[in-house]
């Protein structure tokens, strides 16, 4: 975690901070701005650590255990640092019977993240297998950072990943 | 139509009409197509005739209920006391369904025009259309889309919001949205109070979900006589209804058809039959909350909302799963299960307790390691999951476990009895 002896650099100053402001209006509580403020965070570090978890509260009038209670609710906040391309394969029944566990394999194998949830030796990819991605016609579609890809093939992820390089 | 394939003779298309056209994202293309007259319309209307033009039509919610819309409009406060809202539930996270994301991505203004006249009809000042977060590229359209029409100042003084979600399936379930719009973890919460007394933020709200809306305009525009006869069978079920097809089919995707069409037909004709040298086993008809059809009840099924019910299921969110002969049945329902188990909010414990169980129980048969006891035990399982929690998500669990061991009870016994290889490990 980033408790160190190194300075918290806020996430809430300037244009940030001129963001929530924005959103904070579109709501009657300030406790309403927690799920945006979430992802203004994740946007800008790309996960959310206790310290960021800490000023979200502070800055929404909120406890940090109480914020922490929210992270931890939702599975698109990362609690920890991820890949830089992160990968999340849907495996759910329609999916599953069209193949999607081999195509999450696919991406263990190409990425050399080898294993769900780690991240490859070089930092630039962590793969999950996630629960029903809601596009179960384009069987199996897979999410690269906010990129939905329809339709995906074993055989088309090799050079989906070179793409991504 | 049967997007991402032409559209079928046999279906009729209202909601589905533009999809494919990039056109018809924009302000400009969605206007040139007639979008908007009708909240220009409904704006100068009595709230009250908008809501019993909608009545008169029979629309029920598409999002899995089927709870008549008019009525449900017309259970908020006539005489307005305290600031009213209205929740569009675009969380569409049912395995199976992929309508909505469809509805937002080609026809965004559909669904913001549904809801702005929704708002008007119920008196809300303030929308919220929770759109769950994986659905990136539909949170992008509607943006946009958004952004253009409240600059054309179509809404008047009705002000329409996103929200995003962060990975939740309960938070399709309408109080668990209203606690994550609030900034809350998404545990449903108990009823009453209902939310047109109180709801999000403890004022008077209604939900609805994205399909409902966007029937909205075309009701208005051709009027609810037209609408009330769009049906095949029953006259309860009324208008047209989007089915997301998946699984086993030659063209999957998304088919809008009459109320009352035959299910067979929608597999056979417009999506193409079974593959190749494959037979249709089993069919999961409204998402995977709902109970599991044989090949015969498949195939003699009517899809309106009595026709489901009549042959042991329900119609739920039109999300139809089929599965061919070549599925192993008791490997797919371990799925759904552990599916329900990520999902549990686990407030209640015959929930957060009863889908791990059922997961576990599941991968135990799949790992050779099953006792003959064990069916009899998820029955069981299924039966205190049933009817005893805060919302129904338990109870989803339990319908594919129990109809599953009633119409597939051969393949569990083989795996129990060791005559199929396990495909676990224990």
């Amino acid at each position: 975690m980033s408790v160190g002896t190194e300075e918290y650099q806020p996430v809430f100053v300037g244009g940030m901070l001129e963001e929530l402001s924005g959103i904070l209006t579109r709501y009657p509580t300030k406790q309403a701005a927690l799920l945006p403020a979430l992802w203004l965070v994740q946007r800008a570090r790309g996960w959310i650590s206790d310290r960021n978890m800490a000023e979200v509260a502070e800055v929404l009038g909120l406890t940090p255990a109480y914020v922490k209670g929210v992270v931890t609710f939702y599975t698109m906040y990362h609690q920890h640092p991820v890949g830089r391309h992160f990968v999340q394969v849907c495996t759910t029944s329609p999916c599953n019977i069209c193949g999607a566990e081999a195509v999450a394999k696919a991406f263990l194998d190409a990425t050399g993240a080898k294993e769900l949830g780690a991240t490859s030796p070089d930092g630039k990819w962590t793969v999950i297998e996630v629960e029903c991605l809601g596009a179960c016609g384009f069987a199996t579609p897979v999410l690269v950072n906010d990129d939905c890809i329809e339709s995906v093939t074993p055989e088309q992820v090799p050079e989906l990943v070179r793409k991504y390089k | 139509m049967g997007y991402p394939h032409k559209p079928h003779p046999k279906e009729t298309l209202v909601l589905s009409r533009h999809f494919g056209e990039a056109d018809a994202r924009t302000y400009k293309g969605w206007v040139k197509r007639g979008g908007y007259e009708m909240l220009a319309q409904a704006l100068t209307m009595e709230p009250a005739r908008v809501v019993d033009i909608v009545k008169e039509s029979g629309l029920r919610g598409r999002g899995g209920a089927g709870f008549p819309t008019g009525l449900k409009w017309s259970f908020m406060p006539k005489e307005k006391k305290k600031p009213h809202y209205l929740c569009v539930n675009a969380d569409e996270s049912e395995p199976g369904t992929f309508k909505d994301r469809e509805i937002m991505r080609w026809t965004p203004h559909a669904l913001l025009e549904g809801a702005a006249i929704a708002a008007h009809a119920i008196q809300a000042e303030v929308v919220y259309i929770y759109i769950r977060g994986e659905f990136t590229e539909p949170w992008t359209v509607m943006e946009r889309a958004l952004a253009e029409a409240s600059a054309a100042g179509v809404f008047g003084a009705i002000k329409i919001h996103l929200h995003r979600g962060a990975g939740a399936y309960i938070c399709g379930e309408e109080t668990a949205l209203m606690n994550s719009i609030e900034g809350k973890r998404g545990n449903p919460r108990i009823k009453p109070p209902f939310p047109a007394a109180a709801g999000v933020f403890g004022m008077p709200t209604t939900i609805n979900n994205v399909e409902t809306l966007a029937a909205v305009p075309p009701i208005l525009k051709k009027g609810a006589p037209w609408y009330k006869g769009l049906s095949l069978a029953s006259p309860k079920s009324t208008g047209t209804k989007l089915f997301s097809v998946c699984g086993h089919v030659q063209r999957p995707g998304n088919y809008e058809v009459t109320m009352g069409f035959p299910l067979k037909d929608l597999l056979y004709d417009l999506c193409g039959g079974m593959r190749p040298g494959r037979t249709l086993k089993a069919c999961i008809p409204g998402g995977s909350s709902v109970p599991i059809l044989n090949r015969e009840e498949t195939e003699s099924c009517l899809l309106d909302y009595e026709g489901v019910v009549e042959k042991g299921s329900m119609l739920g969110s039109g999300g139809v799963i089929v599965f061919d002969d070549s599925t192993d049945m008791v490997y797919q329902i371990m799925r759904l299960a552990r599916f329900y188990a990520h999902e549990s909010c686990a407030q209640c414990t015959q929930c957060r307790e009863g889908t791990a169980w059922t997961t576990k129980i599941l991968e135990r048969i799949l790992a050779g390691q099953g006792k003959t006891a064990d069916l009899d035990l998820l029955l069981d399982l299924a039966e205190n999951m049933t009817g005893k929690t805060i919302c129904v998500l338990s109870d989803s669990c339990a319908a594919p476990v129990v109809s599953g061991i009633k119409k597939f009870k051969k393949e569990f016994e083989e795996y129990i009895a060791g005559r199929r290889k396990p495909v676990m490990v224990a």
